[in-house]
């Protein structure tokens, strides 16, 4: 019973002692807080001086500067008297997707976030010179908390960013495969750039269901935009041309250079399953022969078609 | 029996309804030369469009099947390639090169009319 009770005791003591520490916390949380909204005017002010001094947003105006910064300031109070980040992630992150545009980098979002830092450490710093040991204590519940602050912001610069590039980066690969229906039956697919596996891969796949959507019978691919081709392109374009085949359409490469095809027979890629014709003009020809548009005298369409 | 053969016409139409076993492959080949001779058939169009997978061991059989179809004085084209299996097919580096393949029915048709025909007219 004794035990018990002394633990019940000792328990107490704890939470009473916690309970102190965290009425003590709030207590100069608060009058931090009081004293960062008091001085809210010069304290912003020389914020936004170090900035322009810094030479950081230089693709802002000073107003741009002045009125962002106001609202960082608040959202920047709020965050550290309420230990809430959410309200500010969401600020940083809305703010991000206005400045990502304009060619903000994240070494100037994080100095300022920096120097907005540095300058109300400054500022207390100069008002507890006297008491040492509560200007200790105020830090203590300042740094943490600021330095959380300026997590926060960064990484919801550089989370707005990724997001963009990866959306970006969707857009280009879908743009990046354009196929085109010629004519009934007839696809062309002009390749603009690097062929990398991934894009390879995505292009055949693309290719393939157009083959099917439109019932092609003949593609032709046209690499005139594609600066040079080593071997692992070639052993793409070569799995391209097969799996089409698969699928009963018949492919034609147009728009080697001279430099490429030297390469090809250099590098000793087995091209003799490909049907190449040397531009897209004659590519398209051959392939409207193909397809039974023209000369009647070829035969049927279908003529060839798995040849 | 996981295939469904059907005439038409000179031409047969086999139907694979799912994965065949080693047997089923001899089966399904006995069966189709059989009735090439039986019909007097000219062309064999065999649909694949059921599988999810077409592996070497099918690659291997289609080929035995279109070897001893020709035998038997027969064309046959393959149809109903999916694009996800031909992709596949290709990165297995299958050997392919002696399948004729069409899009669908209609297109096996008109390539089996125009071959046979020009197999008629050169004598082959």
């Amino acid at each position: 019973m004794d035990q018990k009770a002394n633990r019940t005791a000792v328990e107490d003591g704890t939470e009473q002692r916690t309970k102190e520490r965290s009425d003590r916390t709030d207590r100069l949380l608060h009058e931090l807080v009081a004293y960062l909204r008091d001085n809210r005017t010069d304290l912003r002010q020389e914020w936004a001086g170090r900035i322009s001094e810094a030479e950081l947003l230089g693709v802002m105006s000073d107003e741009e500067i002045f009125s962002e910064a106001t609202a960082v300031y608040d959202n920047y109070v709020d965050a550290l008297e309420t230990g809430d980040i959410e309200t500010l992630r969401s600020y940083a992150q809305e703010l991000s997707e206005r400045i990502i545009p304009r060619g903000v980098e994240t070494h100037e979002v994080l100095g300022i976030v920096l120097l907005l830092r540095d300058v109300l450490a400054r500022s207390l710093f100069a008002k507890y010179q006297d008491d040492l040991d509560l200007l200790n204590r105020i830090l203590d519940e300042y740094e943490p908390a600021a330095n959380r602050i300026a997590v926060t912001v960064g990484v919801s610069f550089v989370e707005e960013r990724e997001r963009v590039i990866s959306e970006q980066q969707e857009a280009m690969r879908e743009l990046s495969t354009p196929v085109l229906q010629l004519r009934e039956r007839l696809l062309i697919l002009p390749i603009i750039g690097v062929l990398d596996s991934d894009r390879a891969r995505q292009l055949t796949e693309q290719l393939l269901g157009s083959i099917q959507e439109n019932r092609a019978r003949v593609v032709v691919i046209d690499i005139t935009g594609v600066a040079t081709v080593d071997e692992t392109v070639a052993n793409h374009l070569v799995q391209t041309v097969e799996a089409s085949r698969l699928m009963g359409a018949s492919t034609i490469l147009t728009g080697l250079s001279s430099e490429i095809a030297q390469t090809l027979v250099d590098l000793g890629v087995d091209l003799s399953m490909m049907q190449t014709v040397g531009d897209l003009q004659g590519g398209l020809e051959e392939a409207e022969r193909l397809a039974g548009y023209r000369g009647a005298d070829s035969g049927a369409p279908g003529d060839d078609v798995t040849e | 029996m996981s295939v469904a053969i059907l005439r038409q016409g000179d031409y047969l139409i086999a139907s694979i309804q799912s994965d065949l076993s080693d047997t089923e492959v001899l089966s399904f080949r006995q069966e189709l030369t059989d009735l090439v001779g039986r019909h007097r058939a000219r062309g064999i169009v065999i649909d694949v469009t059921a599988l999810d997978v077409i592996d070497s061991f099918v690659a291997r059989a289609l080929r035995s099947i279109v070897l001893a179809a020709k035998l038997r004085g027969a064309e046959t084209v393959i149809v109903g390639i999916q694009p996800d299996v031909a992709i596949a097919m290709v990165h297995f580096r299958l050997n392919l090169q002696s399948l004729r393949v069409a899009l669908d029915l209609d297109e096996a048709r008109a390539l089996l009319d125009s071959s046979t025909r020009r197999d008629a007219g050169d004598g082959r």
